[in-house]
């Protein structure tokens, strides 16, 4: 084993040795996330479940029923709704999760040292799952309502879902190292989530925007995801890759920002959380 | 010789006050900071705000070696733990770490609550920085040498404080890095479960791995450590190879126990038959001993004073008690077969005895000199006015590495045993 040497100055390039080395920790932060979630509840991992098909069912007398929002095809708004929820919630709470990472891990933090990077990281691992309990109820809704996925789609899925959790962890990178010194964010985040809700095409399809002004839409990646995801899962909507293009840039983007925001803040972690 | 394993240079560390009073800032600080700095130029930190947690500290660990850490509070030997582990970074200076290094900053760091013991070892064990493969092949061990295996499956939040502890420490105990960094994890636990991690570190100390270790308790310093880092206000004291020597340094160098074992007679106390000059503790070349003293040294009482009338039954002594005043023993040079008395003469008299080895507890005693004619009267009396000393024991207390946390009573004596079977 090289010598450890340790100096005021730290490196922002990633040590992906390092990480590697420390592979079984962000697991074991992982599965013990997952593993308190649902304890001393009676319904457990049913919550997961529970609460987007609720949620979807609220869209859908409000947004549908009351306020005439359509999806612009035959699909039906339950199941349009509930496939751009399932990966709006991926984000949102991955990106709620990871920003709270290193306060909630504060007493491991000042103890014990570990590539910093893997509490946000890791803490998008129970919203995964969820996702992945998500998903069966989208394949059963899709199976009640006789819809068969394009070969893209399935090819796709995963792709997809590795895009959603770059941007999670991108935004969670900056806004966890922002946390350790203002909280403020934690004020923030919730309510920024929120109001981004509305500029996500969750609710309503892309299409409702005019087309001159669609490529505003897709600044924000998860419009890339949600629309990729309708157009090739449920035939619905038409993807223009383009515009797609601008949305996995932008991923990428706040991936690299918020990974260097963390490194650059990394070394005083530990003396002001 | 071989590349030291620890090689700290010029190490320092600057907080500042600020951060550490507010602990974080707010935004909205941050935006009227920014603007200020706009408005004045000068962007240096103002220099009154910070403390240095650590300045200049250089010192050198080799293989093998078991190193004790002492100093007050505030004066750097946690910071310094937390640079050599990685978890803060210096402001200046560097450290080269030759080995895997593993810290031990607080035992059952990461556990949860809500998680059973069983997972709560393979938790903590990763977070320590061992493998899953390498938990499941100690983990029988760890289970039974935290002697909890009955809760094993119950969540650690039913656990006791103590139970606690032990499956932390158990986990910890279980850690095989090439240098390992403790901090004070031994100031918790019960008696009996102290003594079980003592005997584990010393362990680990004897198979030639590196130990760096904090602690107040000097007795595990002095029974574990082959050397000795003094740091004061940020700053190296003392880096030696003397252990006993740095820890009496230290102890001698705190506040209100620097005080010689000594009293003079200022002239107001006078007597008929012995006016009493001195009394003292002291060391084989006559000088005061500083306090505390290890309950082994060799140390004398010593009471010097007049004999004006040498009475036969002039009687001087000194009395033994408990800092709370419970009486231990009086001693008196006549306490063995008259045949051996020396009888007092008139002028100057230099009474001498030696303490007993091994008889006292770690703690503070008084010793007061007392002088009378015998049965008739009492000139000095203990409790009453008699000069009085202090007298402070401060280890070691037994010569078994079990043994090096204070135990119950007032007295400490090593007793020869048989051991039949």
């Amino acid at each position: 084993m090289s010598d450890l040497v340790i100096t005021p100055k730290r490196s922002l390039r990633p040590d992906l040795g390092e990480l590697w080395a420390y592979r079984e920790l962000l697991y074991f932060f992982a599965w013990r996330d997952i593993k308190v979630r649902y304890k001393q509840t009676l319904i457990g991992a049913s919550w997961a479940v529970v609460q987007p098909l609720v949620t979807m069912v609220v869209f859908t007398i409000f947004f549908n029923r009351i306020a005439g929002i359509g999806t612009e095809d035959d699909v039906p708004y339950a199941i349009f709704s509930f496939c751009g929820l399932l990966f709006w919630n991926l984000f949102s709470q991955g990106t709620l999760r990871a920003s709270e990472s290193l306060i909630a891990n504060h007493s491991v933090i000042t103890k014990v040292y570990f590539p910093r990077v893997m509490a946000p990281v890791s803490a998008n691992a129970a919203p995964v799952v969820d996702f992945a309990l998500g998903s069966v109820v989208l394949v059963g809704l899709m199976i009640f309502y006789g819809i068969a996925p394009g070969w893209s789609g399935v090819l796709l899925f995963v792709p997809l879902i590795l895009m959603t959790l770059v941007t999670s962890c991108g935004v969670g990178l900056y806004t966890s190292a922002l946390n350790v010194k203002y909280r403020d964010v934690r004020h923030a985040l919730p309510f920024v989530i929120q109001t981004l809700l509305f500029l996500t095409p969750v609710i309503y399809p892309v299409g409702l925007v005019p087309d001159r002004y669609q490529w505003l839409l897709y600044l924000n990646p998860l419009t890339g995801v949600i629309s990729v995801a309708r157009g090739t899962l449920l035939d619905q909507g038409t993807v223009e890759p383009q515009l797609v293009l601008i949305s996995v840039g932008v991923a990428i983007a706040l991936f690299v920002f918020g990974f260097v925001f963390f490194k650059r803040s990394e070394p005083e972690f530990a003396d002001i959380i | 010789m071989s590349l030291p394993v620890i090689e700290v240079r010029g190490l320092s560390k600057v907080y500042s006050i600020g951060e550490r009073r507010a602990a974080y800032g707010t935004l909205r600080d941050a935006i009227a900071h920014s603007v200020q700095r706009l408005r004045h130029v000068d962007r240096k930190p103002v220099g009154r705000d910070q403390i240095w947690a650590l300045r200049d500290v250089s010192f050198d660990v080799h293989a093998g070696d078991a190193v004790g850490i002492i100093g007050r509070n505030g004066s750097g030997k946690s910071t310094l733990l937390k640079i050599l582990s990685r978890i803060a970074v210096p402001t200046e200076g560097t450290a080269v770490l030759r080995g895997r290094v593993g810290s031990l900053l607080e035992v059952g760091t990461g556990f949860h609550l809500e998680l059973t013991g069983r997972e709560n070892i393979f938790l903590n064990g990763a977070i320590l920085g061992m493998g899953g493969r390498e938990i499941r092949r100690k983990f029988d061990e760890i289970i039974e040498f935290s002697g909890i295996e009955r809760f094993i499956d119950t969540p650690v939040k039913y656990y006791s404080s103590g139970m606690h502890v032990r499956l932390a420490f158990s986990v910890a105990a279980h850690l095989e890095p090439e240098i390992l960094v403790v901090d004070e994890v031994l100031a918790v636990g019960d008696i009996s479960f102290q003594r079980k991690c003592i005997g584990k570190m010393s362990e680990v100390a004897g198979e030639g791995r590196t130990v760096l270790f904090v602690s107040h308790n000097h007795n595990v310093v002095r029974q574990l450590c082959s050397r000795l880092v003094y740091l004061d206000e940020g700053h190296l004291v003392i880096v030696t190879d003397d252990v006993a020597g740095g820890i009496h340094a230290y102890l001698a160098a705190q506040e209100g126990h620097s005080e010689d074992s000594e009293w003079r007679n200022d002239g107001t106390i006078r007597g008929s038959h012995f006016v009493p000059a001195r009394i003292a503790i002291v060391t084989a070349d006559g000088s005061p001993a500083r306090m505390p003293i290890p309950n082994d040294s060799d140390v004398w009482v010593e009471i010097e004073g007049e004999v004006l009338d040498a009475d036969p039954l002039l009687t001087i002594g000194y009395a033994l008690s408990t800092e709370d005043g419970q009486s231990l023993f009086w001693s008196y040079p006549t306490d063995v077969a008259e045949a051996r008395w020396t009888p007092f003469r008139p002028g100057h008299l230099t009474l001498r005895t030696k303490l007993p080895k091994r008889l006292l507890n770690q703690g503070d005693y008084r010793v007061e000199l007392i002088a009378s004619l015998h049965m008739r009267e009492w000139h000095l009396q203990p409790g009453v006015n008699a000069p009085t000393i202090e007298l402070s024991i401060d280890g070691p207390l037994s010569q078994s590495p079990y043994w090096v946390l204070p135990r119950p009573g007032t007295l400490a004596p090593i007793l020869e045993w048989e051991v039949l079977q």
